[in-house]
């Protein structure tokens, strides 16, 4: 069973290969065809992979496979293999079965666009990067997977390539990342030179052994490998290319940049779990800067009129919430917001490709409003969707939330501030959420006649998954019921062996003995504001939208700066961006054409000329010859006299 | 008797009036004029040398050089007049075809 | 000792007016000037034979050809125009100096006195003697390249060839 472990990533590799090279030969239908089955083919490997996992004893539930030695040099042996934990194998789940979700749902939204095979062969490259990142069991083919899923993200994002602002947006995300990759690499490094191992279970043996708790080479080392995840999961101070990268095609933002690409940083930072453990310095810069980013996040979302912008600016806002909980050592918490979030945020980002694609392509919501008479199914499976990410108690996103939120008072590393700003980030998202379903689906219609002729419901095709993912977005949560609740905690037992392989245990370490009453207290709070907030985006929205005007001209000042994002981009264009353009033009005005070239034509130029004066010699006139054979005789009768 | 550099060294001034009228001047026929100045020369630094080294071969030397100067003027005047007839001048500039 | 100054002299100065002088007739004359005392010179030398040779051949022939040829293509006072070699005049007489310098240079030590010869030195017989026995092969072909000299000659300035 544990030997078909290798097609789970190769499966979607397989069908790139076939349809990227034969893309021309093969009709729409075929490629459109081999790229949905292998995600879905993926997923049910995934799940019988699964279901032999817990087959095995809880203690041994950790199985490789090697495919082939790639780089065996002294004491770096790097194999191409694939680990199968309880950490990999939720991944290969969450990402296989939405994933192929998503590729389903592309049939009916690209159908129409020129490059829809492209489309589906960057996707299934896509695919075969990600499942290889979270298959992997050395930080250098999670690495490869890393790298791969920054490229897709790259040719996804730009793939209207005609359009200046989606390349622009392309290059932005790749470059940004790069940032981040560097520093993956540097930590990379700095975890070798210690522990001479960089795969992930001898790494977790070793650990503890080569490095001293809090010491300055693992605090190193994990802090730049956090770098690393802040580019990819978009946090604070790389995460200015996720709400640019919405120029993409909606399927894509879903899949990319809400279920999984996005969540690759805060996988690193669970299966490195172990690393830091040993740096309390780099899990509280962690948990602060996870926390800020959520918070800034949800106030710049609560200004957008873009219906992709606000969900961008809310997925920058959970991952937030993922990050801290792997600041806190909550890694399980982490996780299972994981997967909760992708269920629901990749519902929103494909209702509203459904919207948008009702509205003949338009996204602000200003011009949109009382479509859920017009889109019933999307109206529903979207309202599924916003429940659950506001966190509203028996959806999903209220058992992973609320588990994020406990764990950040409870845990040894965690503190009341984070719950704090937990909580009143939780109820900004329920505000923007609502805010945007208001705007969108109700009150009057604010779009013209021309957009209400064409307005229809999606086909099967793309409601159909939209309906599935509802369904999950509800029931999602109950896996993780907490022990408070009555529930068994399933999935944080699950998880519980990847979680604790450094000595002394991740969670276990110094948990405040709060009492159950005080979880459920916290929980009542975040609740009852949670939807105190709901009711003020109703009515703001629906009831007097009038006031709304009115409020954001009252603070208008507050307005301007979360609209304009606190001015963060224009602020890296100034200072670094900038700077980096103009040393490149210097170097390419001065230092090339200027200095190398005027050395190379120089060169060229100063020969020619010397050979034009020599040219001079050669005139043709007899006498001019005549001339130099006197001075050679003279010279040559020179030397004999003088000697 | 008249010491033997005395004739080489008048041998030498001919020699260097030779070379001189050969560059120096335009016309054709005087160039010419300048190369049997220059023969002359080395059959008077001959004769010199056959006289104090008293052999006679030096002497039948410059009897043949006179012989091949003769020829030599032959020829060459015959090629200032080929010369002339197409560029209808002796000036030696306008020969300027020797090149490339 | 004076025959041989004033011959030199002559010599030279004739040599320095052929160079200098425009009419190329004059030049011609000049250059007659300057063999007869070169010849005059060749007697000192006790080369009797040549010095007649001298007179007869490059005067009488070779010069009056010359004479033949710049009357036929009528060369006169011939203006050539504006130099379009300034450069050659001073470069050229400059390295003729050099030239003259360094010959010079080579010859002065060579002070030899020069002996008596008996009377039958130089003389035509004296010629004869060693032309016909050890340079005969010389003498003939000589004549060879004579014929070829005349057979060049009248190809060259045939007209229509």
């Amino acid at each position: 069973m544990f030997d078909y472990l290798y097609l789970v990533p190769l499966l979607p590799l397989a069908t790139f290969i076939i349809n990227g090279l034969f893309r021309t030969r093969l009709s729409k239908g075929v490629v459109q065809g081999l790229a949905v089955a292998a995600p879905g083919l993926s997923f049910a490997l995934s799940v019988a992979l699964f279901f032999g996992l817990l087959g095995l004893n809880p203690a041994h539930r950790s199985v490789e496979q090697v495919l082939f030695a790639w780089i065996p040099i002294g004491n770096l042996q790097l194999d191409i293999a694939f680990l199968l934990d309880p950490l990999s194998s939720v991944m290969i789940m969450v990402v296989s079965g939405v994933g192929f979700l998503i590729h389903v749902y592309s049939i009916g939204y690209m159908a129409h666009d020129p490059g829809v095979k492209r489309f589906f062969i960057y996707m299934n490259l896509f695919m075969f990067s990600m499942l290889t990142l979270v298959l992997a069991n050395n930080l250098i083919l999670l690495f490869i997977g890393w790298e791969g899923v920054g490229l897709c993200s790259y040719l996804l994002i730009s793939f209207w390539f005609t359009k200046k602002s989606a390349t622009d947006a392309g290059n932005k995300a790749f470059i940004v990342n790069r940032i981040g990759d560097f520093g993956f690499l540097l930590g990379g490094f700095i975890i070798f030179w210690a522990a001479g191992t960089l795969q992930f279970n001898e790494l977790a043996t070793r650990a503890p052994h080569v490095f001293t708790i809090g010491g300055g080479a693992i605090t190193a080392a994990t802090l730049l490998l956090f770098l690393g995840a802040t580019g990819k999961s978009a946090q604070i101070p790389l995460y200015i290319w996720l709400p640019d990268a919405m120029e993409g095609p909606t399927p894509v933002s879903a899949l990319i940049h809400a279920a999984t690409m996005v969540t690759a940083g805060v996988y690193m930072l669970a299966r490195l779990n172990f690393l830091f453990i040993l740096a309390p310095t780099s899990m509280l810069v962690v948990a602060i800067v996870g926390c800020a980013t959520a918070f800034v996040a949800a106030t710049i979302g609560l200004a957008q009129n873009d219906i992709k912008r606000v969900l961008a600016y809310s997925t920058i806002s959970q991952l937030g919430y993922m990050i801290m909980a792997c600041g806190v050592a909550a890694f399980a918490a982490g996780i299972f917001h994981l997967m909760t979030h992708a269920f629901f945020k990749a519902l929103l980002f494909l209702g509203s490709g459904s919207v948008i694609h009702a509205m003949s392509d338009e996204q602000d919501m200003r011009k949109m409003g009382g479509l859920k008479k017009q889109l019933p199914v999307t109206y529903v499976t979207f309202l599924m969707a916003t429940l659950a990410i506001s966190g509203i108690p028996l959806f999903s996103g209220f058992f992973s939330k609320d588990e994020i939120l406990w764990k950040s008072f409870s845990s040894g590393h965690g503190s009341i501030i984070f719950w704090i700003v937990g909580v009143i980030t939780a109820m900004l998202t329920a505000f923007y959420m609502f805010r945007l379903l208001y705007m969108t689906f109700f009150g009057q219609p604010r779009y013209d006649k021309h957009t209400a002729e064409h307005l229809h419901e999606s086909p099967k095709v793309m409601t159909v998954p939209l309906v599935i993912l509802a369904i999950l977005s509800v029931i999602g949560g109950w896996i993780g019921l907490p022990h408070s609740l009555g529930g068994g905690a399933w999935f944080e037992k699950f998880l519980e062996p990847v979680m604790t392989h450094a000595g002394g245990g991740g969670e276990a370490v110094a948990v405040h003995h709060a009492s159950v009453s005080t979880e459920y207290l916290l929980m009542a709070i975040t609740v009852v504001l949670v939807l105190v907030f709901i009711y003020i985006a109703y009515y703001l929205y629906v009831k007097n939208t009038a006031k709304a005007g009115s409020l954001r001209q009252s603070l208008s000042g507050v307005h301007k700066m979360i609209y304009n994002k606190y001015w963060v981009d224009e602020f890296y264009w100034a200072i670094i961006v900038r700077p980096v353009v103009n040393g490149a033009i210097f170097l390419w005005k001065v230092a090339d054409v200027l200095i190398i070239d005027g050395i190379a034509n120089g060169l060229a130029r100063l020969v020619g000329d010397i050979s034009e004066t020599f040219r001079r010699a050669q005139n043709g006139y007899l006498r001019a010859y005549l001339t130099i054979f006197l001075i050679g005789a003279v010279v040559v009768i020179g030397f004999l006299v003088v000697r | 008797m008249v010491p033997l550099d005395y004739y080489i060294i008048l041998s030498a001034f001919l020699f260097a009036v030779g070379v001189v009228g050969v560059i120096v001047s335009r016309n054709l026929i005087v160039m010419f004029m300048g190369v049997e100045i220059m023969l002359n020369a080395a059959n008077l630094a001959l004769m010199a040398f056959s006289r104090h080294l008293k052999l006679m071969d030096g002497q039948v030397l410059v009897f043949l050089v006179m012989t091949l100067a003769a020829a030599e003027a032959a020829v060459g005047l015959a090629i200032i007049i080929a010369v002339f007839r197409g560029r209808e001048s002796v000036n030696a500039d306008h020969l300027n075809l020797m090149k490339w | 000792m004076l025959l041989f100054v004033v011959a030199a002299i002559i010599a030279l100065a004739a040599a320095v007016m052929v160079i200098t002088v425009r009419n190329p007739v004059a030049s011609v004359l000049y250059l007659i000037i300057s063999l007869l005392a070169q010849s005059v010179l060749y007697i000192q030398l006790s080369g009797l034979f040549v010095a007649a040779f001298l007179v007869l051949i490059y005067g009488g022939a070779i010069l009056v050809l010359f004479l033949f040829v710049i009357m036929m293509l009528n060369i006169r006072y011939a203006d050539f125009g504006p130099d379009m070699l300034k450069a050659v005049k001073p470069w050229g007489w400059i390295f003729g100096l050099v030239l003259l310098a360094e010959m010079v240079w080579v010859s002065m030590g060579v002070s030899t006195r020069m002996s008596a010869v008996d009377p039958a030195f130089g003389s035509v017989p004296a010629v004869a003697m060693l032309l016909y026995t050890k340079y005969v092969y010389p003498f003939e072909l000589t004549s060879i390249l004579l014929l070829a000299a005349i057979v060049g000659a009248v190809v060259m300035a045939k007209r229509g060839m």
